[in-house]
């Protein structure tokens, strides 16, 4: 039970600054997930938050005490990295046990914690073998029940699952998950995969270029991205963009461009009233559009089917909407043909609207 | 047009392997077959007497040879543990990023660069009784000087092939040393060890096999060695600093006992045997042990 607090953490090497300032609390036993693109700096702050990277200003708190300047084994925390980081001459018992050993804790003590680790991953048939003689899953449980022998507060992971093949890879996210919900601790976890974060996370952290872009509950966070890179980052396939004008029609305020035009609802059209004939990006994810062609006029998109992606229940259609591609996501039984246009209706509360040069959200799904 | 491909590479391997048995199973073919023959410079091989084994009887009872024998043995050894103990210890001190880091790893590794004779001269010089630094230096400081090359001879040419090869284990303490899993020392860092425990624990049982071999071809280097001691002290005083290769020589060209000298190196070749074949068993018990793991897997897969 500990509360971590990011306060303005910055990290430099030489003059380059790689992260600008990270404000982020983490409550108390919560899962925090941090995503986002290679080099996006999640990993750096992780490893300074373990303290293999040293704090170029800023403080991290964990119960309101500054822990910066401590060396990584006073922090009281465990951290599983990419490539498992084992101990290659120690036995998967002696790896499991290498904390507690170096705590001098009795030998029985040891020798039972051992076994109860072992026994939640999965282990223990396997705890004479030396981490080379395990296959790639068996070396991660290894990993995961040298960090749960710990008994530490705080658990890192630094993308645990992204050296696993992709079968494994689903497997052992559903048994973190339930891991995580049997040993409530603080946890946070490094992610360029946003499904991992969206199915792990309490909260999620979406970085890019060395900054927090948003920080909210999955649902939050698919539902109402603050801009448009968390939009198109959060959800697969990603959210289609389109570039338009806002423009007054007799029928309300609709956004008009290449190829479409939409009209925005009332309560929408009552907020942005002042803004017509500003640029904008309107987004709309794949899985909010049906095949309609009934679709009235202003509420859905004629699109230009050019390839059909055969997924099982669902089908993913890459088409053109205009010069702009754009994806849909349908009911592999909807019946459509390949090089047809085709009429794709959606509801106005799916509709995400982005400022066109900041990329802010100005209109957001379901606003109130 | 196949068979023709698959004897090309054995063409093309033939020269060396001619030139090896001519420069090298030939002589030592001689040396084994003038072992066991009463044989002075001044005879033909083929006028000489066999005498079976009464060389090697003879060595082995000869005090001389034993005490040659000790001296070697001594050598190696001391030689190769401090070498080994200052070699990892700097690589360890030094395996980290600082300025001008490059620069001193080069300026370590001079020594090993340096002709044995030039090594021999230098330290002969250095460790002269009154003009010597070192002696020079202990006056200046009020001490009495060292008989360095006297009654301190062994210590002193230990001292000087230390001197030379420590840089040896060292640049391959240092490769070892870098190419250690990083995330295996962050993890021991965070499991709680303090930088000693992880000298202790990860470091050096990751750098062993590495440092096995390298303490090997050490060892071997160091019952080899001769230029340096015949340059300093020619095995003197008495027979303080006479190595088995001093010896050798001087049973050859002084004693003019060829079978003698002969059975004094076949005694050196088969002490050298025993440790490259223990090198060569350490390294294919290594081979064995990851293919086996590799088998494990797959068996599982």
């Amino acid at each position: 039970m500990s509360k971590i607090r990011l306060e303005n953490l910055t990290k430099r090497y030489g003059v380059v600054e790689v992260l600008h300032g990270i404000n982020l609390d983490m409550a108390p036993d919560e899962f925090t997930v941090l995503v986002g693109p290679s080099g996006c700096g999640k990993s750096t702050t992780l490893r300074m938050i373990a303290g293999l990277e040293s704090v170029s200003s800023g403080e991290i708190y964990v119960d309101d005490t500054p822990v910066s300047h401590l060396d990584p084994k006073d922090r009281d925390l465990a951290m599983v990295f990419q490539d498992y980081a084992l101990y290659p001459h120690m036995d998967v018992a002696r790896n499991i046990s290498f904390a507690l050993r170096l705590q001098k804790r009795p030998k029985a003590e040891i020798a039972a914690k051992v076994r109860e680790v072992a026994d939640l991953v999965g282990l223990t048939d396997f705890l004479s073998r030396k981490p080379g003689e395990l296959s790639g899953g068996q070396r991660q449980r290894v990993a995961m029940a040298r960090a749960l022998a710990k008994d530490s507060s705080i658990f890192l992971f630094d993308e645990p699952l992204s050296n696993l093949d992709a079968k494994l890879r689903g497997q052992m996210r559903a048994e973190l998950a339930l891991m995580s919900q049997r040993v409530r601790k603080n946890m946070i976890y490094v992610t360029h995969d946003q499904i991992e974060a969206m199915t792990l996370a309490d909260r999620i952290v979406v970085m890019e270029g060395g900054h927090i872009q948003q920080q909210g509950t999955p649902e939050e966070l698919f539902k109402r991205p603050a801009n448009r890179f968390v939009a198109g980052f959060i959800g697969s396939p990603p959210m289609n963009f389109l570039n338009g004008t806002l423009t007054e029609t007799p029928t309300g305020l609709a956004v008009q461009g290449d190829g479409f035009a939409i009209t925005l609802p009332e309560w929408a059209g009552r907020d942005l009233a002042s803004s017509a004939s500003r640029e904008i990006t309107l987004g709309i994810r794949p899985s909010d559009l049906r095949f309609d062609p009934e679709a009235p006029e202003g509420a859905g998109f004629d699109l230009n089917v050019r390839v059909s992606e055969y997924i099982g229940a669902q089908s993913v259609l890459l088409c053109d909407c205009g010069s702009v591609s754009f994806t849909v996501e349908v009911k592999s039984e909807t019946p459509i043909a390949l090089g047809e246009k085709l009429r794709f209706g959606c509801q106005a509360e799916a509709l995400h609207l982005f400022d066109k040069t900041s990329g802010q959200a100005v209109l957001n799904n379901k606003h109130p | 047009m196949n068979a023709a491909n698959r004897l090309t590479p054995y063409l093309f391997l033939a020269p060396a392997a001619i030139i090896m048995v001519i420069a090298l199973l030939y002589p030592l073919g001689y040396m084994v077959y003038g072992s066991f023959r009463d044989w002075n410079p001044a005879q033909a091989l083929s006028e000489t007497e066999f005498v079976g084994l009464r060389n090697y009887i003879y060595l082995w009872n000869e005090a001389a040879f034993r005490e040659s024998l000790g001296v070697t043995l001594k050598f190696a050894f001391f030689c190769v543990a401090f070498e080994l103990i200052l070699g990892v210890g700097l690589a360890l001190l030094l395996d980290r990023k600082l300025r001008g880091m490059s620069i001193l790893r080069t300026l370590f590794i001079l020594p090993m660069m340096i002709a044995p004779v030039v090594v021999g001269l230098m330290w002969r010089y250095m460790y002269h009784p009154t003009v010597g630094t070192f002696n020079r230096w202990l006056e200046a400081i009020g001490i009495d000087g060292i008989d360095w090359l006297g009654r301190k001879a062994l210590m002193s040419v230990i001292i000087a092939d230390i001197w030379q090869w420590t840089p040896f284990i060292f640049i391959l303490a240092l490769a070892a040393l870098q190419s250690l899993p990083r995330s295996a020392l962050e993890a021991a860092r965070i499991d709680g060890a303090t930088p000693w425990q992880l000298i202790w624990h990860i470091k050096l049982p990751l750098m062993m096999p590495v440092l096995i071999v390298t303490a090997l071809l050490r060892l071997i280097d160091a019952f080899k060695v001769l230029e340096v001691i015949l340059v300093m002290t020619e095995g003197g005083p008495g027979l303080s600093t006479e190595i088995v290769a001093l010896r050798i020589s001087r049973t050859a060209v002084e004693f003019r006992e060829l079978g003698v000298a002969a059975a004094m190196s076949n005694y050196l070749l088969i002490l050298l045997m025993i440790l490259t074949i223990g090198m060569f068993a350490f390294t294919r018990l290594q081979e064995l042990r990851a293919t086996r793991a590799a088998k494990i897997i797959q068996q599982e897969g």
